[in-house]
């Protein structure tokens, strides 16, 4: 449990009021489209295999004042040797006008599996980190995050 | 107006893990922001970002509207040998961008 005030703060508006937030916010309409948008995202980039939670470590700010620019970065447990590595890291979002944000393809000439970049988000929501690795499996992480200035608010998309 | 900086170790000594970050100066223009008139503007982003270690690829990102703007791109790779590392960001409107580092490797 949150023990300090602003622990307390972050706890509360993250498991409290971001559902809420985020479901007045959006038309329903634009909600199922949005959701349709993702799981066909989600759909072409690991097909009909199944993904699993772990390995993938993603990191996000839990509030973020202004979504025109949130530090993001995304790093995955692998030996990456050539036998045993990750191919590819993709980044997809819930309710972006567009659910894919980056898609990564390394090997074992990287070294390491990770990635770090600066992302656009327009609403709170969840954001997912999904690794496909060498055997064909996939992995993934996602962070909950509450954005209080979306980067499409004065377009009014949302 | 096409510019990038790219920060890496100039020498490393072989089979260490180098960490590079790259910034691109582009306004990654979405497509979906419309102007005070309502005509939209049209999309106008970098799509794709290569690393290439002597001729060979050890890391590429497609990018998607929802990159930042100016977009800063880190990522690790291994110094295997002497050379030079090739960046190159391909974007819509023929933006095309290339810069290259010398890396010495001990």
């Amino acid at each position: 449990m949150p023990t300090t005030r602003r622990e307390f703060l972050i706890f509360a508006a993250v498991s409290l009021a971001a559902p809420a937030a985020a479901e007045a916010q959006l038309d329903p309409n634009l909600a199922a489209s949005r959701k349709a948008a993702f799981q066909e995202a989600l759909r072409r980039v690991v097909g009909d295999a199944q993904v699993r939670r772990g390995r993938v470590k993603l990191q996000l700010p839990p509030l973020i004042d202004n979504g025109n620019s949130v530090p993001l970065s995304v790093a995955v447990e692998s030996p990456m040797t050539a036998a045993d590595h990750v191919k590819a890291i993709h980044v997809l979002t819930e309710k972006n006008p567009l659910p894919d944000v980056v898609s990564v393809a390394l090997g074992p000439r990287a070294g390491r599996a990770s990635l770090a970049t600066r992302v656009r988000l327009a609403d709170t929501q969840t954001v997912t980190a999904i690794a496909q690795m060498s055997d064909g499996s996939f992995w993934s992480d996602s962070a909950e995050v509450v954005v209080t200035l979306s980067a499409c608010l004065e377009e009014g998309l949302i | 107006m096409a510019r990038a900086v790219v920060t890496m170790p100039a020498q490393a000594k072989r089979g260490e893990i180098i960490e590079i970050k790259t910034l691109a100066q582009h306004p990654m223009e979405t497509g979906f922001r419309r102007t005070q008139t309502g005509e939209l503007i049209p999309r106008d982003i970098i799509r794709r970002f290569t690393c290439t270690y002597n001729g060979v690829e050890v890391y590429r990102a497609d990018l998607h509207p929802a990159i930042a703007a100016n977009p800063l791109i880190a990522f690790t790779t291994i110094a295997t040998e002497t050379g030079t590392l090739t960046f190159q960001w391909v974007g819509d409107n023929g933006y095309t961008v290339t810069e290259i580092a010398p890396i010495r490797v001990e």
